[in-house]
């Protein structure tokens, strides 16, 4: 794993953007560990504000709230948000057919998130496209990797262990036996503008991200992609950046907690020859 | 106060420019026929949809019979009675009125686009080409301003200032003196394109922090003139 990537379409006169994200549960910030155990982390719009000032390329604001009644706040609450920021503002969550994103967007949302409602029905991302924009068109793959052999799915070995990622659905909740690499693959070919990739086994672990499952996802699409899940500390980020060709970093707690801010961690990222806006 | 209109050819998010806006101070409203634009200090083509939508919008037949399905049904704006009249010239609405294009906004300053079928506005000759397939598309993110001459609207803006882009087209003008600023994609992209009082950005300033929030308070300036 140490060899260097091959390095394709990929201009590197863009910088690495550096993105924070809010899952909201009932119009808090919450965060959770493999994608459970949730805790109290803040205000919204006064964590959307600090990042926007602080140097966040983008923000994401993932709806997590259960119960379908409750997505209302989220909307006033997206609006709110939007008023206070001066970045792109990606929003997702139960987001499972076109009104829902042209809510989205109407409270002033730049793009969509688009994740189980995707996987139920693909044809919406088209139909996203077709409307939208793919610019406006994110889909969010939460990926697992599964131990068991499948001659039907692409194995890779890390290790001494065999796996393959597969696509997990509502919130990490549900396994489906999709190959996500494929997914992510077949998601651009319909009208993705954007991947955003989690890994579950490393989300809220601060262990790192992972970098297999990023690169080879890079590798199958031409759009950008995000990684996201298990970025601990600032090497982190600065370690996917330099052994992956991805195009960004999402991360939540190590901005959430510490009392560092966000153009902080850009400095450090700079510092290792990582190209970042500041 | 400087009093703006955006004009709403009905697709994707316009909030975030009427926000940037109005935390210039400016007092902002959301017109949807090229009719109600009079009157207005200064004029914004916000950058979402598809070209030739949009296009048929500022002619002021917009989501009539021509439009194509994916853009139809959100195209309602203009799909009301007062379209029987003949359409509302846009340049002539305009006259001098500085006019602030965005992304596809810009791109219909052009005389036309490989993302349609329509005419541009023409008022600077040139047409909207594809980005190389070899780079990925659309160019999404933060790139750096490379100024090629003084412009009003880049008071206080230095070379190499990052701005936000999402596109998957550039401008091939004519005449390279329009060209204000160009950003690299491994192809020189023209990132601020100006004439008379037609200003135009491929990024979006509404959504590339303090250095775009200076460009409107720029341009808002030019507009209290």
């Amino acid at each position: 794993m140490r060899a260097r990537f091959q390095s394709r379409r990929q201009s590197n006169l863009l910088t690495k953007r550096v993105i924070p994200c809010l899952d909201v549960d009932n119009g808090r910030v919450v965060k959770g560990l493999h994608f459970e155990s949730i805790t109290d982390a803040g205000d919204p719009v006064e964590l959307a504000s600090k990042y926007s000032r602080d140097g966040a390329d983008e923000l994401v604001f993932l709806d997590i709230t259960a119960s379908q009644e409750k997505r209302g706040t989220t909307r006033e609450l997206v609006s709110d948000v939007a008023k206070v920021i001066d970045i792109p503002f990606t929003v997702g969550g139960g987001v499972g057919s076109v009104d829902d994103a042209r809510d989205i967007l109407l409270s002033g949302a730049d793009k969509v998130g688009v994740n189980t409602g995707a996987v139920n029905n693909p044809a919406l991302l088209t139909e996203l496209m077709g409307i939208f924009g793919k610019q406006c068109v994110v889909v969010a793959i939460d990926a697992k990797r599964n131990h068991s052999e499948d001659s039907t799915k692409t194995m890779f070995e890390e290790d001494g262990k065999k796996f393959w990622f597969e696509v997990f659905i509502y919130g990490g909740r549900r396994s489906t036996g999709l190959d996500a690499i494929r997914w992510a693959k077949e998601a651009a070919a319909l009208g993705a503008g954007e991947i955003l990739l989690t890994s579950i086994d490393r989300d809220g672990t601060g262990d790192g991200y992972d970098v297999l499952l990023t690169q080879k996802t890079v590798d199958a699409v031409s759009v950008p992609v995000i990684a996201s899940g298990g970025c601990g500390r600032p090497e982190d980020m600065c370690e996917i950046f330099q052994r992956s060709d991805v195009d960004a970093a999402l991360a939540a707690s190590i901005f959430h907690y510490e009392d560092r801010s966000v153009n902080w961690v850009k400095e450090i990222l700079r510092d290792r020859g990582i190209p970042v806006r500041l | 106060m400087t009093d703006i209109a955006i004009f709403d050819y009905g697709a994707g998010n316009i909030f975030s420019l009427k926000n940037a806006l109005e935390r210039q101070g400016a007092s902002v409203r959301i017109q949807t026929k090229v009719e109600d634009l009079r009157g207005y200090d200064g004029i914004f083509l916000p950058g979402v949809g598809n070209f030739d939508p949009a296009v048929r919008s500022i002619n002021g037949c917009g989501g009539n019979g021509s439009s194509s399905s994916s853009s139809s049904d959100n195209n309602n704006n203009n799909n009301n009675s007062s379209n029987s009249s003949s359409p509302v010239d846009f340049l002539r609405v305009v006259g001098t009125t500085p006019v602030f294009g965005i992304c596809l906004g810009m791109e219909m300053f052009f005389e036309k686009s490989q993302e349609g079928k329509e005419k541009g506005l023409g008022v600077i000759r040139g047409d909207i080409v594809v980005l190389p397939d070899t780079l990925k598309i659309p160019h999404m993110g933060w790139n750096a301003l490379e100024i090629r001459r003084e412009n009003r609207i880049l008071e206080g803006i230095d070379d190499g200032s990052w701005v936000y882009f999402v596109h998957s087209y550039r401008a091939s003008p004519a005449d390279q003196d329009v060209i204000v600023a160009e950003s690299d994609y491994d192809i020189k992209v023209p990132a601020i394109v100006q004439r008379d009082n037609f200003f135009g950005t491929q990024f979006h300033p509404e959504k590339s922090g303090a250095v775009g929030a200076l460009m409107l308070g720029n341009f808002l300036r030019e507009c209290s003139k």
